[in-house]
């Protein structure tokens, strides 16, 4: 479905992403997992061509991405990212509509696909669709983020970091919810994160990178099974280590 | 005062038209270059900064530097061009440097969300950034607003109708509800339009469709009033009036008066007047052509246009004058009216009697422990040069002030001399005393009728009516019309149809 091939975005003398070829299959959510700097978001961001290549070629079902208008690409592909970016001067519906919009679409259908959305994230149309993204908590706007991403049925979905900024309760709803809408509609995703534990909850595979190249690619069992490198290995012990952490620490407190 | 309301209609509307037709200038040059700047990165500092020096310039200088350059580029150079353009210039900063800083400072964030929605350049502009920018967008214009309609009230110098005719006359003429009318009217406008836009941004912001409707509607009145009343002076110029120019003190009120009416009268031809303008400002409209006919002075072309130091006799100055004003020009002396109005040094009588001053050459000596005060020209004149070389003289004190409050700046003490003018009623009137010009530092002052090039070519008859006025008002007579105004509050108008009756007995 998506097929990255040799991509690198240099800045300067410094490159972000460096000879990266990757290939996600229809239907499948590929993680992109690193630390800040490994170059995932730039990595994210040159498939709809907010940030254009250095060298190497994107290619979406069989398309080079370079051939569109970025706006026509963009329209094709759902984006949502950490800080939400919802238009503060529309409602909610007109937000999440924005995309249909610009396709053209008629009012009544715009209408309906807003509510359908609302209520496939969760949130009650009736309630919500006149408000303004101000009225809504963290969590309403980020699955009125994704609702927006959503709206012109695309094929395709880019994630960064998208439950970042939530509380641990609010995030794991959502990464919840985001499961089930993922199974619901069949959307190929790519989702960029640094949390490993969001990483191995979401991902059908991982793709692991550092400095800008890519470590290793595979399925989350397959990773821990057989980790290319130190750097992988620990990073996907991360989790149990935690749990392990907190376990001895609250077994230290009840004995103490 | 009903007088003075009776011309609101009109002054209003000149104001109007100024006005609104400046701020769509400003705002036609401001928008499209301010949300250029914002895409082509090198263009924001050079812009920004054009109009900030722009907006340094005094807006009265502004104006009247319009003139020369319009005369140069052979388009009428005063009146409405002058101070439409001035105007416009003014309102640019405000506008421009808020809708840059309106467009750049957009939550980056939102950007990226128009990109990645998939917005075209052209759709982020309109449908993201403008929308939230547009309170500080408004908010430029709301300034520029409120400053065009007060800086409108400059055009007076400059020959463009105004609020401010009301001011400057009634300062002039120690009018003072005249004065009192135009700053309430010309407040009154800049909240009216201030709070017309505040309401479309309103009504646009919290949808309220009625609201926009409304100010939409008042404004759009407003507009087509304004350039209707343009459109409909422009076509009636089949039968130019003649134009009359006065500059700013009584006398030059009360001798336009007379003109107009003595041309009304003998020629049956309509006149407008365009009154309070700049000495420098009057000389180029007339020639250039822009005004027919004003009064000026020998002694004034012959030091400050010809840059003449010397003297010389009262008929000798007149024809040298003559002479220049034909070959450099295209100007012609219609009629010298018969009186000098001289400048001179007054001092209070009581004071020249003190310290026995009778003469000019009496002063130095004196010089730093005295004061003078001098007119809005005085001090920059190069008769006051002469005068200082001529005599040796040193003042302790130089004071720059308006004609009309000299007099009573003498009387009261707060200076010990003045410029004073030779016909004006108020020497005796405040018992002020003329000092002898014993070394003849100051050349003679004939009032002289001066015509333009294109008058005489196009109406001969008019300019031949006015050379019947030729030797008819003598010192005494220019003296008590001039008193009339200024301390009798008569105004130039009836004063000047006084006169003229007189002549006729």
């Amino acid at each position: 479905m998506i097929e990255l091939r040799g991509l690198s975005k240099r800045y300067g003398d410094r490159f972000a992403v460096s000879e990266l070829s990757l290939e996600v299959a229809k239907g499948e959510l590929l993680v992109l997992l690193g630390g800040s700097g490994s170059g995932k978001t730039t990595t994210l961001k040159m498939i709809n061509r907010l940030i254009e290549p250095t060298s190497g070629s994107v290619r979406l079902d069989g398309e080079d991405v370079a051939a569109l208008t970025p706006s026509d690409l963009r329209r094709r592909i759902g984006y949502a990212f950490q800080q939400v970016g919802l238009f503060p001067h529309l409602s909610v519906s007109e937000n999440i509509g924005i995309t249909p919009s610009l396709l053209g679409w008629s009012p009544d259908q715009i209408r309906e696909r807003v509510d359908t959305l609302l209520r496939l994230v969760e949130l009650d149309p009736d309630e919500m669709r006149d408000r303004r993204p101000d009225e809504l908590s963290g969590g309403q706007q980020q699955r009125a983020g994704v609702a927006r991403a959503l709206a012109a049925r695309p094929r395709v979905m880019l994630l960064d970091e998208p439950f970042g900024a939530l509380d641990p309760l609010t995030r794991q709803r959502l990464q919840d919810s985001f499961i089930r809408i993922r199974r619901e509609l069949g959307v190929t995703a790519v989702f960029v994160t640094h949390d490993m534990t969001e990483a191995l909850l979401l991902g059908d595979r991982i793709a692991v990178l550092s400095d800008g190249r890519m470590v290793q690619v595979g399925a989350p069992a397959e990773l821990m099974r057989a980790p290319a490198n130190d750097y992988v290995r620990q990073l996907l012990d991360t989790p149990r280590r935690e749990a392990a952490l907190v376990d001895s620490l609250l077994s230290t407190e009840n004995t103490a | 005062m009903n007088e003075q309301l009776a011309l609101l209609p009109a002054y209003l509307t000149a104001h109007l038209q100024l006005t609104l037709l400046a701020l769509a200038a400003s705002a036609a040059v401001s928008l499209p270059l301010g949300i250029a700047a914002t895409r082509v990165r090198w263009l924001e500092q050079p812009a920004l900064a054009i109009a900030a020096v722009i907006q340094t310039i005094p807006s009265l200088a502004l104006l009247a530097v319009m003139v020369p350059i319009l005369a140069t580029l052979q388009l009428q150079s005063i009146g409405f061009l002058p101070a439409f353009i001035g105007l416009s210039l003014y309102g640019i900063l405000p506008m421009l440097r808020n809708t840059v800083t309106g467009i750049a400072g957009v939550d980056p964030t939102l950007k990226e969300a128009a990109r990645g929605v998939g917005m075209t350049p052209a759709q982020q502009l309109r449908q993201v950034e403008l929308p939230l920018a547009m309170p500080i967008i408004v908010a430029g214009l709301r300034t520029a607003t409120v400053w065009t309609v007060g800086m409108a009230t400059l055009s007076t110098p400059v020959g463009a109708t105004s609020l401010g005719n009301y001011i400057f006359t009634g300062l002039q003429t120690r009018n003072f509800s005249a004065v009192l009318v135009g700053c309430v009217a010309s407040a009154v406008l800049a909240l009216l339009l201030d709070a017309l836009v505040h309401s479309l941004e309103v009504g646009v912001r919290d949808r309220r469709p009625r609201l926009v409707a409304v100010a939409g509607a008042v404004t759009a009145a407003l507009y087509l009033y304004t350039v209707g009343s343009l459109a409909g002076s422009l076509v009636s110029e089949g039968d130019r009036p003649i134009s009359v120019g006065a500059k700013g003190f009584t006398e030059q009120y009360v001798l336009a008066e007379l003109l107009t009416q003595w041309i009304e009268q003998e020629t049956d031809q309509p006149t407008a007047q365009r009154q309070s303008l700049g000495s420098i400002v009057a000389f180029d409209a007339l020639a250039a052509g822009d005004v027919d006919v004003y009064v000026d002075y020998s002694g004034t072309v012959w030091a400050n246009v010809m840059g003449q130091t010397g003297t010389g006799s009262r008929a000798e100055v007149r024809s040298a004058v003559a002479q220049y004003l034909d070959e450099t020009h295209g100007i012609q002396i219609a009629a010298t009216l018969g009186f000098e109005n001289a400048y001179s040094l007054a001092m209070r009588d009581e004071d020249a009697d003190r310290l026995g001053i009778a003469r000019i050459s009496d002063l130095p000596p004196l010089g730093l422990t005295l004061s003078m005060g001098g007119d809005l020209e005085f001090f920059s004149r190069p008769e006051w040069t002469a005068i200082e070389e001529v005599y040796g003289l040193r003042l302790a004190e130089e004071r720059t002030m308006d004609a009309g409050l000299m007099y009573q700046a003498a009387a009261e003490g707060a200076v010990d001399l003045i410029s004073a003018y030779t016909t004006d009623g108020r020497i005796t009137a405040y018992d002020l005393r003329v000092l002898d010009d014993d070394r003849g530092a100051i050349p003679p002052y004939d009032a002289l009728v001066m015509v333009s090039g294109r008058l005489v070519e196009e109406r001969p008859d008019v300019v031949e009516a006015l050379g019947r006025l030729d030797g008819r008002i003598d010192v005494e007579a220019m003296r008590q019309m001039n008193l009339a105004v200024d301390e009798g509050g008569e105004n130039p108008a009836s004063v000047a149809t006084e006169f003229l009756r007189s002549l006729a007995r």
